[in-house]
């Protein structure tokens, strides 16, 4: 039994990280203490890094990752928000690194509790992005996503998500893989443009708009192309060593002939998932996709599931302002020109709302309304406010 | 079209040192080796940096016993003319003169 903290400190040690540099905030803390734990005990062969901030700690595992070393970080909200910078440099230098990402509100109001603002803000920076739903999804996501990052055709960072305290302080029972299934699982870093002093180069000068800048961009984006095939592959051969897999980039749950379905992530889909077989007992047919990588975004998986139901209802943890929910407004990117099914948002859970069995019935009964009729009464619709006579249990 | 890549992001093996940062210059700092005391302070303070010791006798020098000790010099290819070394001589030993584009 561990806390997702302790689950995502698990994971680095068992990928055995060589460089660990972070900053604690709530609700990251424990992750970087168990790892300094490890390596105080000696059973983490790892250099800490301590730093005055999170920017610096991503400073500080870009540069040790540039030496070909496996690095690791942890951090939440506005630690996130602080590394943003330095996000993109170490995706544009190509460079493997993943992070443990906390999801927690963005202040002000001071608030510590599940949100998915902070990671939502940093979709654009080339990171992978997985929002894990359980514990041992998070320990396991660490391992698949080196060996995704570390491919030669792939060599871009990523960050796990996971809710507040939901997860991160909350004990779950949790398989510990033996260290020797994961090193065959894993192989070492083999970094093609690490730091080497027998080929003396600049990393990062000045390129002139007229060199080649947008054709290494253009490359990137051909390498971010080819990640959803290695998600797959990647998942495949831990299934076939550990026995576990999650469904590849949505998790699909009592989809067939569901009437409507909810396109949720995290661990609003565990509960879901709970409503989802109560209501299908009373014979009201209702599915869940779950999506578990928001970068590189689902196109094929939400198209397929957008034809084996009436409508979809997305639910989103954070709120892009001037528009929606950014699951939302991207699932209906997606859906453009391949299906006219109605869609509708439902912003929920923002600074940690809890999210009840009860107020996702009547989400889901919303939904089944929508489906039936053939149209979205509002495209956006916050649920759960204190006083909102429609949603309250 | 698609163009090939050795490695992932760009790799840069012409040295940084053959950008002569110096074309940036819109004032140039001029010893007057009349009056420097060769204190290096300009040498402590020069960002860039761009200036560096020469032997003693290569350069006047307000006396004969200033000599013994090395002299100092601007290389004009980097210095970006900043100004710092003019501002903090405590002699007022360097002039700040405006380039006029003939690199004189």
């Amino acid at each position: 039994m561990i806390t997702g903290n302790e689950a995502a400190a698990w994971g680095a040690r068992l990928a055995r990280v060589k460089v660990v540099s972070a900053y604690p905030i709530t609700p990251q803390t424990k992750v970087v203490e168990k790892i300094a734990e490890f390596i105080a005990n000696g059973e983490m062969d790892a250099r800490y890094i301590r730093v005055e901030s999170e920017h610096s700690a991503m400073a500080a595992c870009i540069s040790a990752e540039n030496t070909g070393v496996r690095t690791f970080t942890a951090t939440s909200a506005h630690g996130l928000a602080l590394m943003h910078e330095m996000l993109m440099w170490a995706a544009y230098a190509r460079l493997p690194i993943v992070m443990a990402v906390i999801n927690r509100a963005m202040a002000p109001p001071w608030s510590i509790w599940a949100d998915h603002q902070d990671s939502m803000a940093q979709r654009d920076t080339g990171w992978i992005q997985i929002y894990s739903e359980s514990n041992q999804e998070e320990l396991d996501a660490v391992l698949m996503l080196y060996k995704i990052c570390e491919d030669k055709d792939v060599l871009l960072p990523a960050m796990t998500m996971m809710d507040a305290f939901i997860l991160s302080h909350t004990m779950e029972p949790v398989d510990i893989p033996d260290q020797k299934l994961v090193d065959d699982f894993l192989p070492e870093l083999d970094l093609p443009h690490r730091l080497d002093i027998n080929r003396p180069a600049g990393h990062g000068s000045l390129i002139m708009p007229e060199g080649p800048v947008m054709e290494y961009r253009k490359a990137m984006a051909d390498a971010f192309a080819g990640v959803r095939d290695k998600i797959l592959k990647v998942e495949e051969e831990f299934r076939e060593i550990f026995g576990r897999e999650y469904g590849g980039l949505v998790e699909e749950y009592r989809t067939e002939d569901a009437d409507a379905i909810a396109v949720v992530s995290s661990t609003i889909a565990s509960t879901s998932k709970e409503v989802v077989d109560r209501m299908r007992e009373r014979g009201l047919k209702v599915g869940l996709a779950r999506v578990r990588y928001f970068r590189p975004f689902p196109h094929r998986e939400l198209r397929e599931i957008a034809k084996k139901t009436d409508m979809l209802g997305v639910i989103d943890r954070s709120y892009t302002f001037g528009y929606g929910g950014a699951l939302y407004a991207e699932t209906k990117g997606v859906l453009y020109g391949h299906s006219d099914i109605p869609v509708k948002n439902y912003i929920m859970g923002i600074g940690g709302r809890d999210v009840t069995p009860e107020i996702l019935e009547k989400v889901f009964m919303d939904m089944l309304k929508i489906a039936k009729d053939g149209a979205v009464d509002r495209e956006v619709e916050w649920v759960g406010l204190i006083g909102d006579e429609r949603w309250s249990a | 079209m698609k163009m090939e890549f050795e490695f992932p992001t760009p790799l840069t093996t012409v040295p940084s040192t053959a950008n002569k940062t110096g074309v940036w210059r819109t004032f140039r700092p001029v010893i007057n080796y009349e009056k420097c005391i060769r204190c290096y302070i300009c040498w402590k303070f020069c960002p860039e940096p761009a200036i560096s010791f020469v032997p003693g006798d290569k350069y006047p020098a307000p006396s004969e016993a200033f000599l013994k000790r090395d002299a100092v010099e601007i290389n004009y290819d980097y210095c970006k003319g900043c100004g710092i070394c003019a501002n903090e001589c405590p002699k007022g030993a360097i002039d700040f003169v405006l380039e006029r584009g003939d690199g004189q």
